[in-house]
């Protein structure tokens, strides 16, 4: 009875999203607020259906209900309880559930905070929203039926894929949801001004935070990712240029041009049109990325027949894209810039330079990714490109981009005198420039490395360039250091968050470019009690053991690691054995350090535990990419307080 | 918009197209067949070789990590060794995908053996048809 009373919801949900966002669009143009009211209603209704259905299938999951055959096929009745609750977005039907949950929820916190704040656009936005939701309900009500029953009801359930057993799948979808779901919010705004041709700085200045709460939860959900493929896949590596990667990572770099070039708006009432189109092209991208992954377009080139959702997705894609379009051609001459670029030497253009930089990323990651079909429908041949080419053409952009990163901040608006390039670089170049010399001299042998490290240098330097002069300033005033600098970062918060936020991508750019450079792995066969060592450690291989777990088996492999002198550390790399898998996978055991990780996997093994072949790596500095996670964290926090004015 | 900015952004432009260009051109892999590889090898070429590992083709030495065996597509099998253990998901029978050089010496020395996880389990069909397409999905779709 259950799966029909969701499914039921479901439906009265799209129904409900349908006469919103129509009475939202009537009540709008009409200007008749009682309709917009109607539409509010509506929006709070799917709200609560679509939270009962989450409610639902968090219930059959934990209920076993195996009538539900998306629970039958992804849990089993040994899934422990954590992950039962996991496996409700572990995976398509149930994604799309957490999705329109995760929308219907920010839709309630636009009508809370702009149903009076923003009376002209608001009905719009509202339409927007909700037409968005009643995409995602028509998906899963008409395409990918979340309730559908298995008949026969079998006994058992086929079990959770044993790799989203972990803690990661907790918190990795729903940032990155967050994240994709969050886009909608500007995006909604961007429409509303568009229709109603308020194309102005409100919609900007209203939808500031939102943007930055997206990117934030966008950023979080790729570092999430990096680190469940990090400690769960086994190869020791945080990104591969996949395409499921990418498809997070795309709406990503639009993204961040977005929250730079909305400056520039705000500044010089410039770039109207381009942060309209770099908004509608974030939500787009976000759309695509669900198509991409979803669709199975890029796993199989010989693509629809795998279930209708791709159709669904690439027509609503194109609605949206096509409707966007003839927005910004109706309002055309709406969207003329009213300030001019006056020097190349200047922010706007340091801006500017780095919106061109993070498209043209954009355009390069896109581009390898669907490189597949383009050239097997241009040449028939199928072929691909790597990792290879990802970091070839963007290692130079990114290495620009933190360039930037030093230089858009500090420089003067307008045009820059030699004597604002002065006061505001020279130290920094110098420190930089010497940072560079001393990576050299103490042998660090990659160009790239030395000029990554270097640029990080400068961009630090900078940094600390500004806040030093800031903090003296006040202290003039009479203000101690400490007050003077606390002061100074919850003052112009929005300012100081943007540069902590510069310096977690700073230490993110140290972890990559370090383990990219400097990480060391091999491989080998020990006997019981036989040691090998690599860069400095000592790895011996003490036994195995074999063990039954609630849903697996597992085979344990002791290894005692020694660094120098000191004690060892033990680690405990394992294989499991899942009844509903083919073969056995990998349990990676690590050591997490500062500087050096140390990670093994198992590989394979006599059954008699007498030998075992090893995966060993030393993976340098590869904590500071989650360490930066954190830092962004509170510079997020910092960027998004509200603003105080100065006491008059 | 003045000249110089317009000047600017073909050189950006220009930049770019030159970076993927070669960036192609440097990094294509190509997917192929064994009957598709054996009618026309290029010793030195990046490929990405897919089929189902031939039963009773497998020998893997711990001492030395000699993985060697053979890829086929029933037409044609391609030996093919590799340095290292073998990946959780690889066998006999089932489909790989391995990348790397045909060796003037006549076999395919892999540098990677890849198998895609499907989030879905997906039963095995016994169908031509079925067993090709999963061949393809794992073939264009694998990373690692």
């Amino acid at each position: 009875m259950i799966p029909e009373i969701g499914h039921g919801a479901l439906l009265v949900a799209l129904g409900l999203a349908l006469y919103g966002g129509v009475m939202s669009a009537v009540g709008g143009r009409r200007g008749r607020p009682a309709l917009v009211e109607s539409a509010q209603h509506a929006a709070l209704g799917v709200f609560v259906l679509v939270t009962a259905c989450l409610l639902l299938l968090i219930y059959a999951f934990l209920t076993f209900d195996f009538s539900v055959r998306y629970v039958a096929t992804n849990t089993n009745l040994g899934t422990p309880f954590y992950y039962r609750i996991t496996a409700v977005w572990g995976a398509l039907e149930g994604s799309i559930v957490l999705w329109s949950w995760l929308l219907s929820l920010y839709t309630l916190i636009v009508i809370l905070r702009h149903r009076t704040s923003a009376r002209e656009l608001y009905p719009w936005v509202l339409m927007t929203m909700l037409s968005v939701i009643g995409f995602f309900l028509l998906v899963m009500t008409v395409a990918a039926p979340v309730f559908a029953r298995s008949l026969p009801i079998p006994p058992d359930g086929r079990g959770l894929n044993p790799l989203l057993e972990d803690s990661g799948m907790i918190t990795h979808p729903v940032a990155l949801y967050l994240g994709f779901t969050g886009f909608t919010v500007p995006f909604a705004f961007a429409v509303a001004a568009l229709i109603t041709g308020r194309v102005g700085d409100f919609w900007i200045t209203t939808t500031r935070r939102w943007t930055i709460v997206a990117w934030y939860f966008l950023s979080l959900g790729l570092l999430i990712g990096g680190w469940w493929s990090y400690h769960v896949l086994g190869w020791g590596g945080y990104w591969a240029w996949d395409p499921v990667e990418n498809a997070a990572f795309m709406p990503w770099l639009t993204g961040t041009a977005l929250l730079h070039s909305v400056m520039i708006q705000e500044r010089r009432r410039m770039l109207r049109l381009w942060n309209l189109a770099l908004v509608i092209l974030t939500f787009s991208l976000t759309l695509f990325g669900t198509f991409l992954t979803r669709s199975g377009v890029i796993a199989s080139v010989h693509a629809f027949s795998q279930g209708a959702i791709g159709i669904f997705f690439l027509t609503f894609l194109a609605l949206v894209v096509l409707s966007a379009l003839a927005l910004l051609a109706w309002r055309w001459n709406d969207l003329g810039a009213q300030g001019e670029l006056d020097s190349i030497v200047s922010r706007e253009s340091a801006f500017l330079l780095n919106n061109v930089l993070l498209v043209a990323a954009t355009f390069t990651v896109f581009f390898g990714t669907v490189f597949p079909l383009l050239s097997e429908a241009v040449k028939g041949a199928k072929v691909s490109v790597g990792a290879p080419f990802f970091n070839q053409v963007n290692i130079p952009l990114f290495l620009s981009l933190i360039f930037l990163m030093g230089i858009g901040p500090l420089i003067a608006w307008r045009r820059a005198s030699l004597d604002n390039l002065k006061r505001n670089f020279l130290w920094p170049v110098v420190i930089g420039s010497v940072a560079a010399i001393v990576l050299r001299l103490v042998g660090v042998g990659s160009s790239v490395a030395v000029l990554s490290l270097a640029l990080t240098v400068f961009v630090t330097a900078t940094i600390t360039v500004d806040l030093v002069r800031a903090t003296r300033a006040r202290r003039a005033m009479g203000e101690w250091t400490l007050p003077a600098l606390g002061g100074l970062l919850l003052r112009h918060n929005r300012r100081y968050g943007g540069f902590v936020v510069h310096l977690a991508v700073l230490v993110v750019a140290v972890g990559v470019t370090g383990s990219q450079a400097w990480s060391v792995q091999t491989e080998t066969t020990l006997k019981r009690g036989e040691e090998a060592a690599l860069a400095g450690y000592r790895v011996r291989f003490d036994g195995l053991r074999e063990s039954q777990e609630s849903n697996h088996g597992k085979v344990t492999g002791s290894f005692t690691v020694v660094a120098g002198r000191g004690a060892g550390t033990v680690l405990e790399p394992a294989k499991k054995f899942y009844p509903q898998e083919q073969s056995p996978i990998a349990y990676v055991d690590y050591r997490l350090g500062f500087v050096d990780d140390v990670y093994l996997v198992l590989g394979d093994f006599a059954r008699d535990g007498s030998s075992a072949t090893v995966k060993m790596q030393v993976n340098r500095m590869v904590s500071w990419i989650w360490i930066g996670g954190l830092v962004l964290t509170l510079g997020t926090l910092l960027a998004i307080l509200p603003e105080r004015r100065r006491p008059a | 918009m003045k000249p110089k900015f317009v000047v600017g952004g073909l050189a950006i432009a220009l930049a770019l197209g030159y970076m993927i260009w070669a960036g192609v051109s440097q990094s294509v892999v190509y997917f192929v067949t064994p009957t598709e590889l054996t009618a026309g090898p290029v010793a030195g070429k990046a490929y990405r070789l897919g089929g189902l590992v031939e039963r009773g083709s497998l020998t893997w030495e711990p001492r030395t990590l000699d993985l060697s065996f053979k890829v086929s597509d029933g037409k044609v099998a391609v030996p093919v060794r590799h340095h290292g253990a073998p990946p959780d998901l690889f066998g006999e029978g089932r489909g790989a995908v391995v990348e790397g050089q045909w060796m003037p010496a006549g076999y395919f020395k892999a540098t990677l053996i890849m198998a895609k996880h499907s989030e879905e389990y997906k039963a095995p069909h016994d169908t031509k048809e079925a067993q090709s397409k999963g061949l393809i999905k794992t073939l264009e779709g694998a990373t690692r």
